[in-house]
């Protein structure tokens, strides 16, 4: 994404009226979300005294990274002008089956990463072939499947939680190497990954190809089908990831888990700058998006605002994001 | 009737003309021999044998559904032929995929240009076949933008033209987006590019411009089929064309041995008022 540059806005005395208008909407729409990230930042430094200190910097960062794991698969499928609404049942599932095979008493690790982590691509499987093959509309066929995988989790464990892990298996969400906690080493590894295969890479270059325009990519023999597949796959992969890593941090699993989470990671995927009809989109603006609504929680927490107000002002700056994204410059 | 800018286009053109291959001694770079197409009952092409020079500019003329697309699907591999063959250098080919008939040279523009909007100029002429630089012995590849992006400033000027590969084709004038799927051809070696109604998603300057450009194409050798139902483009254009009615080809002309009306009778009725006369005779 090439943004303006800063120059062109303050130098150009013989701007008309209506360009310089359409220079500063694009001023807006470039840096905006960055502003109000960095606005927050400051503010809610300069008001608590809590909020700039590491141990709330790393925890804000922690707890973004179970929605961030699940935005960033979404960004892959909502770049294709898609949407996976199961994501968040996908949650439930994967952390249930994991920790059915990870119990207390083991030094189960492998197991139940490998297994847990095999729910999410099985039901990415199942949406992209009502998807693809049975020409059902993403939205449908996802909360079809949503409501699906919900019920299998919640009948594999009885509708019980399952309780008290193997202490290798939590330490992919409690655990730290050196000072950083593990399921932030792992966003961040996997935030670079997705980076790369979305800019770099030819399968990065045909996901927005299939997004912008699914019959111009046929044409070009771009396998279209192909590339929708792998993408509900992405995302089945890294909300079963999201899982994985949210029972081991809380030590347990509940099949109710990771409900309404599709919505938390589809409002950061839109404040990121990625269009709902696709084509347009990026982890990096994702990263940022996860990362202002985990600050404006916070934030909203340490001024003891109360919940009523938080999810009001978080509709607030969705709404506010989807202005500004609309004057992006390219 | 022909507009007084079309005037003037052919005149240019007639001057240009003589730099053109001479079509009764030079091998077809494609030969259509007796092709045939049916869908069920329905009889899309009945027998059509057409050639193509190198570096001619050829109008394949014709109202809807006279078999003009299917005609081209099928050269371009989209559609394969109930019976007939197609040569290619005189050698019959095979076109099984549109990948296959792009592997000889033979490349489609779509009416709509079919371009990626929410990418960039030099995506859309890459896009598909995309180069890329190895790494770690090749284990891992990336995008190799830099080099796509100057292939794409080359074959952007070897149109005459001059745009910015980072520009989004979202920014593109229609006339632009033409350059930029002809682009895509060049950049794939294309040898004979066929277009689909050229001008119908040009605003301004729509037949000169396209002459320009067949011109442009014809000096890097390279020949165009242009499909229309537009008389005036393809007299201002066109060295030879062909008129399609019904799934068959009713009349092969050069430029200059039939006039527009002759033509349009063609067009709408397979007969011309002058061979009627001759059959009443």
């Amino acid at each position: 994404m090439s943004a303006l540059p800063l120059r062109d806005i303050f130098t150009r005395a013989d701007l008309g009226d209506a360009n310089r208008t359409r220079h500063v909407q694009h001023l807006l729409g470039d840096y905006g979300l960055a502003v109000v990230f960095i606005g927050c930042v400051l503010g809610l430094s300069i008001t608590t005294d809590s909020f700039l200190t590491m141990d709330n910097v790393v925890n804000i960062v922690r707890q973004s990274s179970i929605i961030g794991f699940i935005a960033i698969g979404m960004t892959f499928v909502m770049i294709t002008g898609g949407i996976d609404l199961s994501v968040g049942s996908v949650v439930g599932l994967s952390g249930v089956v994991a920790a059915s095979l990870a119990p207390d008493n083991s030094k189960a690790f492998v197991l139940p990463l490998v297994v847990g982590l095999a729910v999410g691509p099985a039901v990415g499987f199942v949406n992209a072939a009502l998807i693809v093959r049975a020409g059902i509309l993403p939205f449908l066929a996802t909360l079809a499947v949503m409501a699906a995988t919900r019920g299998m989790a919640l009948v594999y464990t009885n509708g019980q939680p399952v309780s008290d892990l193997s202490p290798a298996f939590d330490w992919l969400g409690s655990g730290t190497l050196g000072p950083v906690p593990v399921p932030i080493i792992l966003f961040v590894i996997v935030a670079v990954i997705a980076d790369h295969a979305l800019q770099r890479t030819r399968f990065g270059r045909h996901v927005y190809a299939v997004g912008g325009n699914p019959e111009s990519a046929r044409i070009v023999g771009i396998p279209v089908r192909g590339i929708l597949l792998s993408v509900y796959l992405i995302a089945g992969a890294l909300a079963a990831f999201a899982g994985i890593v949210l029972t081991a941090r809380v030590d347990g699993a509940d099949p109710l888990a990771g409900t309404g989470y599709e919505l938390n990671a589809i409002a950061a995927v839109v404040i990121g700058g990625t269009s709902l009809f696709g084509g347009v989109g990026s982890i990096r603006g994702t990263v940022l998006g996860v990362l202002l609504l985990g600050v404006v929680q916070n934030g909203l927490d340490l001024l003891n605002v109360s919940s009523y107000y938080q999810e009001t002002i978080q509709g607030l700056i969705l709404v506010i994001a989807v202005l500004l994204n609309r004057w992006k410059s390219d | 009737m022909i507009e007084p800018t079309a005037i003037a286009v052919q005149s240019a053109k007639s001057e240009t003309r003589d730099r053109r291959v001479d079509v009764s001694t030079a091998t077809p770079f494609v030969e259509l021999v007796d092709i045939w197409k049916s869908f069920g009952p329905i009889h899309a092409l009945r027998g059509v044998s057409l050639d193509f020079m190198p570096g001619e500019t050829f109008a394949l003329l014709g109202d809807n559904a006279a078999g003009k697309s299917t005609l081209m699907k099928i050269l371009t591999g989209v559609h394969q032929p109930t019976r007939g063959t197609i040569k290619v250098d005189g050698e019959p080919v095979v076109f099984e995929r549109p990948a296959t008939a792009r592997a000889r040279g033979i490349e489609m523009v779509y009416q709509d240009f079919a371009l990626s909007e929410n990418l960039d100029i030099r995506s859309n002429i890459f896009l598909g076949r995309e180069r890329r630089k190895s790494y770690l012995g090749g284990l891992i590849k990336v995008l190799d933008n830099a080099a796509m992006g100057r292939e794409a400033e080359k074959v952007i000027a070897a149109l005459d033209l001059k745009m910015n590969p980072q520009l989004k084709v979202r920014r593109l004038s229609g006339g632009q987006r033409q350059a930029v799927a002809i682009g895509r051809a060049l950049a794939f070696d294309a040898k004979l590019i066929i277009m689909d109604e050229p001008t119908a998603n040009l605003a301004v300057g729509k037949v000169e411009r396209l002459l320009d450009l067949t011109h442009r194409l014809h000096d890097l050798g390279v020949g165009v089929i242009i499909i229309t139902h537009r008389l005036d483009e393809a007299f201002a254009v066109a060295g030879r064309f062909a008129v399609m009615r019904q799934g068959q080809v009713v009349g092969r002309f050069r430029a200059g041995d039939v006039t527009e009306r002759e033509v349009s009778q063609l067009i709408s009725k397979g007969v011309t008022t002058h061979q009627r006369a001759e059959e009443g005779r």
